[in-house]
């Protein structure tokens, strides 16, 4: 029953010599083998048994870190060396990458066990994980369900718990609406938070890594492994790091939570608002005090998200050019030839609509109208925020409008991108934010949101453990467990 | 405005992307849905707001100009569809 077992849990346990890392890993590669969700794009079996051997003997010899020894689920979005490396796309079905990722980097030094690399939408691009050269995944509490995406393998995997913890990134959304579609507990830092290098870049100016936990304790004890300073990314930001699990007992008494008046709109599903109203009451019961914001401009988040990140992505991805790494199509005629069908049979349908629509909004004649524009209501966006939070600590709502939705049910790309309403305007300002598990609506997990002010982890944190003492949403699994 | 199939293969090539016939009519259509999502934008008034290129509103640092890449060429080179010697190799460009 290891498998039960928080991150926190495992690590008194690898001290306390209950289990070892070696055992620890090969019950989890058991668990993998035998799920049926397609969470795992690569499973590295051997690397993580000699990388488990490697922490047990680091914790009989000494020189071991917190998390030694801990294994986990790799976004297969973070370069890892040796190890193939695809952003669930056919571009890069054959890329073993040459080097590490700072993150992977930074996971190997505290010899933690890598499980394997986890399944994801195209270079990060989808809400529903149906985007993925390597099929969809499956939601573990209703197969016929959507996990969310992008980080839909690392969010299943979390939530049926074949992995005690995963890595995943977001975008406009991609840790938070999968780990409250799956029931689990997911944060996305404050820009330049974590190191991007090596991370495959979608949005430059949007991307940022975050770890995906069962619990906000685990989260906090993760994303101290994550967080920091790197001079190979930079975006990355200087300020200092605090211990996040330093503040995560300190009491709500007083705590001003804003609830977005928008956010509770015509859109939200009745089950979805019913859950989230009731944690609001719970943190009321806490001592934290309710006022109303407005965030006016956040309504147009769609279509700001949805002109700023292809424009980025068209120009990110022109680097898949058939040339130097990557897929090449069969005897190329010429070099435009090699560009073109490379590019085009190797890019799946959602990554060529958002290329395409990236190069028209920045082509002469249209750059002002859409780019630019998209750029002054992004700062109005942010300005909101700002406005919001002079008055209350945290926000919160919902993370996503509705429940986890069926598998191939959503066909249009419009419908699926109004699915990011809640969670874009988030990355657009750069800010904070949290999904946890607040309940349920027809048996399926509903999450709540929390949004923070720039570098207010240690709050967010806070205020999610908080809620976890008192509530025990977070520890419920899937019935076949 | 709206794209014709014409206008969505100019732009698939500005991409370097290619759309076949049978596809085209499909593509036109979604790319018109989500651009038309974008029309929303013209009619906010943005004022005197500035454009916003970075979530904080950092400016790109700066480094010592060191060297700090390791030459890695054999290891990029094995990941490469095709090269010789220390080249990428691609089609005849110039005969």
């Amino acid at each position: 029953m290891m498998h039960k077992l928080s991150v926190a849990e495992l690590i008194k346990g690898l001290k306390n010599k209950d289990f070892s890392s070696v055992e620890l890993t090969q019950h989890y590669l058991r668990r993998i083998n035998e799920s049926k969700l397609n969470a795992f794009i690569s499973v590295t079996d051997d690397l993580a048994i000699s990388q488990a051997k490697e922490a047990d003997l680091k914790i009989a010899k000494g020189g071991s870190t917190l998390l030694t020894g801990i294994p986990y689920a790799h976004k297969d979005i973070f370069c890892t060396k040796g190890v193939k490396t695809s952003a669930g796309s056919k571009m890069l079905d054959s890329f073993i990458s040459p080097y590490d990722a700072t993150l992977s980097h930074k996971f190997n030094l505290e010899n933690m066990v890598m499980l394997g690399k986890t399944n994801m939408d195209e270079f990060a691009m989808g809400s529903s994980n149906e985007n993925s050269y390597y099929g969809p995944v499956k939601n573990p509490w209703d197969l016929n369900k959507v996990p969310g995406g992008s980080s839909g393998g690392s969010a299943a995997a979390v939530a049926s718990r074949i992995t005690p913890f995963a890595t995943g990134t977001d975008t406009g959304g991609s840790i938070r609406q999968p780990a409250s579609l799956c029931g689990i507990t997911g944060i996305k830092p404050t820009y330049g938070r974590i190191s991007r290098y090596g991370m495959i870049a979608y949005a430059s100016s949007l991307d940022q890594a975050g770890p995906m936990t069962q619990t906000a304790e685990d989260a906090a004890i993760v994303l101290n492994a994550m967080a920091g300073f790197d001079s190979k990314d930079s975006t990355s930001a200087t300020k200092e790091t605090p211990d996040y699990t330093k503040k995560l007992t300190n009491s709500l008494d007083g705590l001003k939570i804003g609830l977005p008046k928008e956010f509770f709109s015509s859109g939200l599903d009745g089950g979805v608002e019913k859950v989230v109203m009731q944690a609001i009451k719970e943190y009321e019961a806490m001592g934290a005090k309710i006022h109303e914001v407005s965030l006016p401009n956040s309504m147009h988040a769609i279509p700001t998200y949805y002109i700023v990140a292809p424009c980025e992505c068209s120009s990110n991805l022109s680097r898949f050019d058939g040339v130097r790494y990557g897929y090449r199509c069969e005897d190329p005629k010429d070099l435009d030839d090699l560009y073109l069908r490379s590019r085009s049979e190797g890019f799946g349908k959602e990554v060529k609509r958002r290329i395409m629509i990236g190069a028209y909004a920045l082509s002469a004649g249209y750059y002002d109208a859409y780019y630019l524009k998209a750029q002054k209501v992004r700062q109005l966006i942010s300005e909101d925020f700002k406005k919001a939070f002079q008055s209350v600590d945290v926000i919160m709502g919902p993370v996503s409008p509705t429940t986890a939705f069926d598998l191939g049910s959503v066909k249009d790309p419009v419908s699926m991108y109004l699915a990011d309403i809640y969670t874009l305007s988030v990355n657009l300002a750069g800010l904070p934010g949290m999904s946890i598990p607040a309940g349920f609506s027809k048996n399926l997990p509903v999450g709540l949101q929390l949004i923070g002010n720039h570098w207010s982890e240690e709050l967010l944190l806070n205020t999610a453990h908080q809620f976890q003492l008192n509530t025990d949403w977070h520890k419920s699994t899937p019935t076949e467990l | 405005m709206s794209l014709d199939n014409k206008q969505v293969k100019e732009i698939a090539y500005l991409a370097r992307l290619s759309i076949e016939d049978s596809e085209l009519e499909q593509s036109t259509s979604e790319l018109n849905n989500i651009l038309s999502l974008m029309a929303d934008l013209s009619e906010i008034d943005t004022g005197d707001a500035e454009p916003m290129a970075h979530p904080l509103h950092m400016s790109q640092r700066l480094r010592e100009d060191v060297v700090t890449e390791e030459n890695l060429a054999e290891e990029f080179q094995a990941i490469a569809p095709k090269t010789g010697k220390s080249h990428f190799l691609v089609p005849t460009v110039i005969e």
